[in-house]
């Protein structure tokens, strides 16, 4: 890349120059966009989400290539890519060890957000843009889910389209809009496949576009929740700030050498991971007539399959699903704390902060299991200090007993 | 025509093998009971050879019902490293080019007439019930006089398929034991698997039927995913790129870094 001046008034780059925004661009975005110095490991997952979202579109677009959308043809197909076509094993599990590896990595950026207080303001909007993100990358996986056309993608279509029947009134014609049928079938998989490989990938790239340009404006929070812009030196720049590039590019790059290797280590060695990324059940083709058992959805869903599940009644299960993933939405209003970082939080926020992720990872954990007996109750419990955490925020942020907030960044470790 | 009388052959052959034997027998001993739930399969796909066998006797024992659809016979050779003139003389069935899929010899109207339900297609098998569970399978057939089949299956009760092997391992009967479980407060006896017992025995001695089971069920873990071996080598070769690469971009990062704090 061009970096000095010189380079960008003469030659390719003049040229270029003249007729595009390309220097001001590199300038503003990477040269000149001043980033706290004091970024911990937790600073890694957006670089790594980026990253993991163009896998997904990489390998997404050669596995589109040879996939055959339809009822009678999409599981062959699956098998023929895994079996016939030239490293079609490896794009294939790329792509679905990069669907498990996108959550890992957008469940740590947003535990990151919420320990060192990224959603408050100036950050509101960033951080809606990114619940956004999350959304879209729902129903994208949910829908990829069901392409392979395996017995587990098509009880998960059955079971999760249903949700919405519990809707009153509207809910039993708007399942049949959705599916195209009286039941799952091939027109669901058909209107998947399209918004899989187009409608929602597209939306996901508007809203990261967004999310970016919304950083860009109010600049990254940090470990130690200051804005590095109160603090700028005589020259105008930050004290506490480095220039993107070439300082985080190179470490992020690091970053990228640790997760790539960890994918790899997955990918080409536990693919399937224990049945967590890849279910034996859908190693059978859909069958209507025959029920897997038992039905769970992929990890990254199944905290919120337990919430369901916890709940005797289905609509009010559906609901609390539903606010359940909502509640982040809320977070930048609930939180009344005038500091942002768990570091100088006080014990409040770091129990309600601590109940949330175990019973978070809870969840997980129960939303595999049965929902019988035992695991009931615990995902009852689970569900309650899950609920809690946003619904008593906007009081127990306010009874901390805070730390002074430096004014200067600082190093951990 | 030849090829469903053969079939009609085969399925009469174990047939008489099976003696009148009481429903059930109980057991009084009280020597533990075989552990056959914590078998394992133990099986190797990089080995070859018992790959090799494998396809032997998939292609003695069960192909003859059950398809392998989604794997064709000269991608068998070429990964088992079988020449073409013998994959030809013992693997090929009648009409069928090394290029095509391998599909069952019966046809699948006549496997429903027989058997009640059309015998799965193996490709996937051991991808959907994992090496172990087939391992445990083909080595729990034991008589049961009140199957159509007249045999019956630990893993799978009531499963419809005949014990196709008992010409190799023998016959066995199981000895159940009656044990007292107490639920919710209430005690019921239910009856248990207790051990085997071999009532006519098979052309194999016990370890070399277990050989034979491992070297089969090793064959269909390998037909489930045929890249996995290939997967496994190339995946050593990116990891270890990867990690000189990753500590190549440590090196470049601290360089960098020096100059801040």
């Amino acid at each position: 890349m061009a970096s000095n001046d010189a380079e960008f008034k003469s030659g390719f780059w003049g040229w270029l120059n003249m007729r595009m925004p390309v220097e001001k661009f590199f300038r503003e975005q990477l040269l000149e966009y001043y980033a706290p110095k004091n970024f911990n490991v937790w600073y890694f997952f957006g670089s790594l989400a980026l990253l993991t979202l163009v896998m997904q579109l990489f390998s997404g677009i050669f596995l589109t290539m040879f996939y055959k959308v339809g009822d009678t043809t999409a599981f062959d197909s699956v098998e023929f890519i895994m079996r016939e076509v030239d490293y079609g094993w490896l794009i294939r599990y790329s792509h679905s060890v990069g669907a498990s590896a996108f959550f890992l990595v957008i469940y740590l950026h947003m535990f990151r957000a919420l320990m060192y207080g990224s959603y408050k303001a100036p950050r509101e909007l960033l951080w809606l843009f990114g619940m956004f993100i999350y959304l879209a990358l729902m129903a994208e996986a949910f829908m990829g889910y069901v392409l392979p056309w395996g017995n587990m993608s098509y009880w998960a279509a059955q079971v999760i389209i249903n949700l919405f029947s519990t809707i009153p009134a509207i809910g039993p014609g708007l399942v049949e809009w959705i599916r195209g049928d009286y039941g799952v079938a091939d027109a669901t998989l058909n209107r998947f496949f399209s918004l899989h490989v187009v409608a929602i990938p597209l939306i996901l790239l508007l809203l990261v576009a967004l999310h970016l340009v919304a950083l860009r404006q109010v600049g990254s929070n940090n470990p130690d929740g200051i804005e590095i812009k109160e603090r700028r030196g005589s020259d105008g720049k930050p004290l506490d700030g480095i220039p993107f590039h070439p300082y985080y590019t190179v470490k992020d790059i690091v970053g990228v050498g640790v997760f790539l290797t960890l994918f790899a280590v997955v990918a080409f060695f536990v693919p399937t991971f224990g049945g967590l990324f890849m279910e034996e059940a859908n190693f059978e083709p859909a069958n209507p007539l025959s029920t897997p058992d038992p039905i769970a959805p992929s990890w990254y869903f199944t905290p919120y399959y337990a919430i369901l599940r916890a709940v005797p009644n289905q609509r009010l299960g559906a609901l609390l699903l539903l606010l359940a993933v909502l509640a982040f939405f809320f977070l930048p209003w609930l939180d009344r704390s005038p500091v942002k970082s768990v570091r100088y939080r006080g014990w409040w926020f770091r129990g309600f902060l601590a109940l949330f992720t175990v019973s978070f990872l809870a969840l997980m954990y129960l939303g595999l299991k049965p929902a019988t007996g035992s695991y009931v109750t615990a995902a009852r419990v689970f569900a309650i200090g899950y609920f809690a955490f946003f619904l008593l925020m906007p009081w127990y942020s306010r009874w901390d007993r805070l730390k002074p907030v430096p004014q200067r960044v600082t190093f951990h470790g | 025509m030849g090829k469903f009388l053969g079939i009609a052959a085969l399925l009469l052959l174990f047939a008489p093998q099976l003696p009148a034997a009481p429903a059930e027998k109980i057991a009084e001993a009280v020597a533990a009971p075989l552990d056959w739930e914590a078998w394992h399969a133990d099986n190797e796909v990089s080995n070859i050879a018992s790959l090799q066998r494998g396809a032997r006797n998939f292609s003695n024992y069960c192909v003859g019902c059950h398809s392998m659809k989604y794997l064709r016979y000269s991608r068998l050779a070429s990964d088992l490293k079988i020449p073409t003139a013998q994959l030809k003389a013992n693997l090929l069935a009648d009409g069928a080019t090394p290029a095509d899929y391998i599909e069952a010899s019966v046809a699948p109207q006549d496997a429903v007439a027989w058997f009640g339900k059309q015998p799965p297609d193996l490709s996937l098998i051991a991808r959907s019930r994992g090496p172990d569970k087939l391992y445990k399978f083909l080595k729990t057939f034991y008589v049961d006089p009140t199957r159509p089949t007249r045999t019956n299956n630990l893993v799978l009760d009531a499963v419809a398929m005949p014990a196709v092997l008992s010409d190799l391992e023998g016959v066995k009967e199981a000895v159940f034991r009656n044990v007292e479980v107490v639920a919710d407060g209430r005690s019921t006896i239910q009856k248990r698997f207790d051990h085997f017992v071999t009532v006519a025995a098979g052309q194999l001695s016990a370890p070399q039927f277990d050989a034979f089971v491992r070297d089969t069920v090793n064959f269909l873990d390998y037909a489930g995913e045929p890249a996995q071996v290939d997967r496994r080598s190339i995946g050593v070769w990116v990891v270890l790129f990867l990690l000189v690469f990753t500590w190549f971009a440590w090196l470049l990062k601290k360089e960098y870094w020096k100059d801040v704090h």
